[in-house]
């Protein structure tokens, strides 16, 4: 029986939320080991399993996997979440990308100077609603499916789900102008391996507070 | 037949260039639509062309494509540049991320005021030589092969190579302690088609001056 997967990382969400979102989606259980000491990153890169010298870590099929993007294609591709051909493909990792660029934004408010906080989250929450949002709310209008691309669930409905919460943290009313959205956001909300990831005691992490701020600065070094 | 890619961007390297390596080392025909003015990238705006209002956009097989990384595996896909199966994948997009990030520092650099210049060529300098240079020279070693991955040429390849010769635009003495890199790159860029690319005349940009920072400054509004 193949081992779970094994990722490394600070206790929080990071780079490597997306990467437990979509293990969770695929009802994958997988092990986690936090770093939390500056030691524990130099042992790490010591080891030679880190090969830029980074996390994300994940061990998986007898890889040491880096690069978020990287992990998350393979996850994508071994779960049958990743389209039925190129074009499905293609689509999924544009739509894919793109909401990484918007939770991209939101972790890296997070480091910002708290007196720069408001304005951040008010220029994240605008491109959500101006940027990111309608392209997806015309998507779902375009095809009238309960998925993204394929009629069939996949890596993009994923990340677009933990974007939506996401930026609901910073404002709840973000998605009033788009019924398709909120509709899909309640129905991914459901389905069975979601439902539970969502329910308290999973190992979905919380928004990074000023701890986890000064953890990775520590760790890190920066 | 179908019509040739028609890459929409303006006429420098910055996030397009690694598309052109890549279609050029696929030995495809490609056709630009440059963006010269503030006008031009307003107009693809307003046509609904950019899906999440930013280029590059790529047009092929019936697509407009957005996002760098969609468009460079949707390339690497289709011209059997990306590995044989999913575990080779994931070690090609490994390797592309940490490329990526040192492509990233360099494409940057000419943003940053004439007195902070010094301390980030400083911090290229140290990235290639301690963390990407080595992992690199690293993995040719543990191999011996020809190529990254798989003993065949793949998106990797080319994009490493492409690396290499705008770090050593800055410093041509970075490569001197990486063998396996210095003969990667004379192998590649004596393959036809990149041979080709590298000639004058070619579609490949040349590193940005004052005048095209500029541009780029009004066509993008940074």
């Amino acid at each position: 029986m193949a081992a779970k997967p094994k990722l490394w990382y600070f206790p929080g969400r990071g780079r490597m939320e997306s990467i437990r979102w979509l293990l969770a989606a695929a009802g994958v259980e997988f092990e986690e080991e936090f770093l939390e000491t500056r030691e524990q990153y130099e042992k790490l890169q010591k080891d030679g399993r880190l090969l830029f010298g980074q996390v994300p870590l994940v061990e998986i099929d007898g890889m040491m996997l880096t690069q978020t993007r990287a992990i998350l294609s393979y996850l994508a591709a071994k779960y049958n979440l990743y389209g039925k051909d190129l074009k499905e493909t293609v689509r999924i990792n544009m739509y894919a990308d793109g909401t990484q660029d918007l939770m991209g934004m939101i972790m890296m408010a997070a480091f910002k100077p708290p007196e720069e906080k408001e304005e951040n989250i008010a220029l994240i929450v605008t491109k959500a609603k101006t940027r990111y949002f309608p392209v997806f709310e015309k998507i779902l209008k375009e095809h009238g499916e309960d998925f993204l691309v394929g009629n069939k669930f996949s890596w993009a409905d994923v990340q677009l789900l933990e974007a939506i919460l996401m930026v609901e943290e910073l404002n709840a009313s973000v998605l009033s102008d788009f019924p398709l959205l909120k509709a899909f956001k309640a129905r991914i909300s459901n389905i069975p391996t979601m439902k539970k990831f969502l329910q308290p005691g999973s190992q979905r992490k919380p928004p990074a507070d000023s701890h986890y701020v000064d953890l990775v600065r520590r760790v890190l070094q920066f | 037949m179908a019509g040739k890619p028609r890459l929409h961007y303006m006429n420098a390297r910055l996030r397009m260039e690694p598309v052109r390596w890549l279609l050029a080392a696929a030995g495809v025909e490609f056709e630009e639509q440059i963006l010269e003015s503030r006008e031009d990238m307003e107009k693809l705006i307003n046509d609904g062309s950019l899906m999440f209002q930013q280029v590059p956009m790529v047009e092929i097989d019936g697509m407009k494509l957005a996002q760098t990384r969609a468009i460079l595996n949707y390339i690497a896909a289709k011209y059997n540049l990306y590995g044989k199966d999913i575990k080779e994948r994931a070690l090609i997009d490994m390797y592309s991320e940490g490329i990526a990030d040192l492509n990233e520092m360099i494409l940057r650099l000419p943003i940053f005021p004439p007195d902070e210049q010094d301390a980030k060529i400083t911090q290229i300098r140290e990235r290639t030589t301690n963390r990407y240079f080595p992992a690199f020279e690293k993995v040719l070693k543990s191999h011996g092969q020809h190529y990254l991955v798989g003993n065949r040429l793949s998106k990797a390849d080319i994009h490493l190579v492409e690396v290499i010769y705008y770090v050593e635009e800055i410093d041509p003495s970075l490569l001197t302690n990486f063998p396996l890199l210095k003969a990667l790159k004379t192998r590649i860029s004596n393959l036809p088609p990149v041979k080709k690319f590298l000639q004058p005349g070619s579609q490949r940009k040349p590193p940005i001056d004052a005048k095209t920072l500029e541009e780029a400054r009004k066509i993008f509004k940074i």
